[in-house]
């Protein structure tokens, strides 16, 4: 009933879409344009360039934490990889605990907010504007970042709020608060208060603008050029009926249907390839050629590292602290067990999955190089590498993937609209959470925050990309900062829990119930 | 020395017949004790929403209080009325691997289990719980028709 339901409302809404498209062009646009002023100072603040550079001083922000936390937890993410890939497996769960939310269904969960539109139209934006050599920074982010997440997962874990029915809550609101009190420091609870409203726009913005934005670029690029609030309009219907109707079918087919599109995604790209495999060595050139001389592109080597760093954040969002919510859920007795489960998150998200979106497009050709110099074409505004099509986004990944597969675009068209669903859901959630930290549980207060979450989707695919891109990443690098500022004086917790369970593993205190 | 089974039970009328098999053998037995287990199919490698993981604790609860009031509980105070010691547990996880570790913890003789009413394409493919019990159990197995 509901599906027929669905598709008579989304026949209704392209029929009279159709009818209407030059008033719906003019709604795009105003919408547009209203969203763009009003996010503008935001943005501005957010990305401001550090002075006397062009470096924006929030990509220092993140780059800085993820170093200090790899050096102060001694490597973490190297030395603990493979005690972690044996937690996801199981080795160390209590047989008691059977039931509960196992180390490998919260790192699925938390990957399932992640892994997404970052990894296909993020790794294009990434490549389109800084080049190859992007790849480069993105996969050194992804390694840095694998301690900030270790860092806050840990604390997401331990600083939980247990409720007496059973349920829990979690996340940098909750250590940030708790945590500080803890350790008798002052002014936690502003900086819990200011996450979770930051946490909000992120959920709005990337969590949800972005997705709906780049699904409609996605879906348009299929059926044909259509107003975007149309699209927003069924997406904002669908998550309405899951979120708000309490559908929790299409969440669950969703679920199981979203990491069966990630292996088909990676699965495609490693043909392509295999296939290409003579182009992967010239690849990789262009990639450290390109993270060091920028091979033209627009901002140089600078540029390609902004773009790299800042793709990595956004797509694993390491630092960010929306992890830390989802891996809180984990039944575990070692808070620093999810830690090292969570660490796993930006390798595979950054390292193994964007790494192959770049390469796929780098190997393509979809980038415009000039034959003299072997450097990057720049487009007309000079802003970005020139393409084949001028495609942008996840236009460019699909166009490169099509240079291999022909009819990959059509999959991965129904892939975006997934990960975008997906993502979506997984967002309103760390929307949810933060909203009820601030304005208390309930029903009504609960619904609230849903309408609202529906009603953005509807703007975010009527935005164009570029101003949905820019408060997206602002909103969500807003979180960075104050989540980043919280671990600085948490991470002697973390410590102190690293050393004790460091201890107690290698005494033999702690051992695998499975060999 | 006292013989203990352990008998699987599904909340199904194969379970019963499990049952009633079991307190058959506990008789001729004589110095024998029965466990009784139903065993909630789960796996830690399933996909779950951040909503669903959050509620989990709560809906583990829920699930091993429901079937121990719908379906263990009342096994235990049936074999105790016909004079049989016997104990209930409820697990979650693969039914075939949970039911053979809990024989192996409770140092159990065998496994008393119904024939499944599991069928169709499932249970080809991927074997029934019953069948990967025969396959993998570490003790006798006996499958009641």
């Amino acid at each position: 009933m509901t599906a027929a339901a669905m598709a008579a409302f989304a026949a209704t809404l392209l029929t009279a879409g159709a009818a209407r498209a030059q008033e719906a062009m003019t709604l795009d646009e105003r919408v547009n344009q209203i969203f763009a002023e009003v996010t503008g100072p935001f943005v501005s603040f957010i990305f401001a360039p550090l002075y006397g550079t062009d470096f924006p001083w929030i990509v220092m922000w993140l780059v800085i934490a993820a170093t200090v936390f790899t050096l102060y937890f001694g490597f973490v993410q190297f030395r603990y990889f493979g005690h972690s890939i044996r937690l996801v497996k199981g080795d160390y769960s209590d047989p008691d605990d059977a039931g509960e939310v196992s180390h490998f269904q919260a790192l699925a969960t938390a990957l399932s907010g992640t892994v997404g539109l970052g990894n296909i139209a993020g790794v294009a934006v990434a490549v389109g504007i800084g080049g190859p050599g992007a790849t480069f920074w993105m996969i050194l982010a992804g390694l840095l970042g694998m301690a900030s997440k270790f860092t806050e997962c840990t604390l997401g874990v331990k600083y939980r709020n247990e409720y007496e029915d059973g349920t829990v809550s979690g996340g940098p609101m909750y250590y940030l608060s708790k945590g500080f009190r803890e350790l008798g420091l002052p002014g936690g609870g502003v900086l819990a208060v200011l996450f979770s409203v930051f946490c909000i726009l992120g959920s709005l913005g990337g969590g949800n603008m972005f997705q709906a934005n780049q699904a409609h670029a996605q879906i348009s690029g299929i059926l044909g050029d259509y107003p975007g609030w149309i699209t927003g309009l069924v997406f904002a219907f669908v998550v309405f009926l899951v979120i708000v109707g309490g559908i929790k079918s299409i969440a669950r087919v969703t679920e199981k249907i979203v990491p069966f599109m990630g292996v088909l995604y990676v699965g495609a790209a490693l043909i392509i390839l295999i296939v290409e495999y003579d182009k992967i060595g010239w690849a990789f050139g262009q990639i450290f050629e390109g993270a060091f001389s920028g091979l033209g592109v627009a901002g140089g080597l600078v540029g390609a590292l902004i773009q790299g760093f800042k793709r990595a954040a956004f797509s694993n969002e390491a630092g960010v602290g929306s992890a830390a919510i989802a891996h809180s859920a984990v039944r575990t007795k070692e808070p620093i067990t999810e830690g090292f489960v969570s660490l796993l998150e930006p390798l595979i998200d950054t390292v193994v999955i964007c790494t192959m979106t770049a390469l796929v497009i780098t190997i393509s050709g979809q980038l415009i190089t000039d034959p003299q110099t072997g450097r990057f074409v720049l487009d007309e505004a000079g802003a970005a590498i020139a393409t084949i099509d001028g495609n942008t986004g996840v236009a460019l990944t699909s166009a490169a993937f099509a240079e291999g597969i022909s009819w990959f675009p059509y999959v991965l068209a129904v892939a975006v609209v997934l990960f975008a669903f997906s993502t979506m859901i997984s967002w309103s959630y760390y929307g949810l959470k933060a909203w009820t930290y601030l304005f208390g549980e309930g029903k009504t207060k609960e619904l609230i925050f849903k309408l609202i979450f529906c009603a953005f989707v509807v703007i975010g695919a009527a935005a164009n990309l570029g101003p949905v891109i820019d408060f997206s990443d602002a909103a969500i690098f807003a979180m960075a900062v104050v989540n980043i500022l919280g671990l600085y004086f948490l991470m002697k917790v973390v410590r102190q829990e690293l050393r004790s369970y460091g201890r107690r593993l290698r005494s033999g205190e702690i051992v695998a119930y499975r060999a | 020395m006292t013989t203990r089974l352990v008998v699987g039970l599904d909340g199904h009328a194969s379970g019963e017949r499990a049952l009633d098999f079991a307190v058959t053998q506990a008789r001729l037995i004589g110095d024998c004790d029965l466990v009784v287990a139903y065993v909630i199919e789960w796996s830690p490698f399933s996909f779950h929403s951040a909503e669903e993981n959050a509620q989990r604790h709560k809906r583990r609860e829920e699930e091993i209080s429901t079937v121990m009031s719908r379906v263990i509980d009342p096994a235990v105070k049936k074999l105790e009325k016909l004079g049989i010691k016997a104990t209930g547990v409820v697990r979650h996880g693969d039914v075939a691997d949970t039911l053979n570790a809990i024989a192996k913890q409770q140092k159990a003789a065998q496994i008393i289990v119904a024939r499944s009413s599991e069928g169709g394409f499932s249970s080809r493919i991927f074997g029934s719980s019953t069948f990967n019990l025969v396959k993998g159990a570490d003790l006798p197995v006996t499958v009641v028709q």
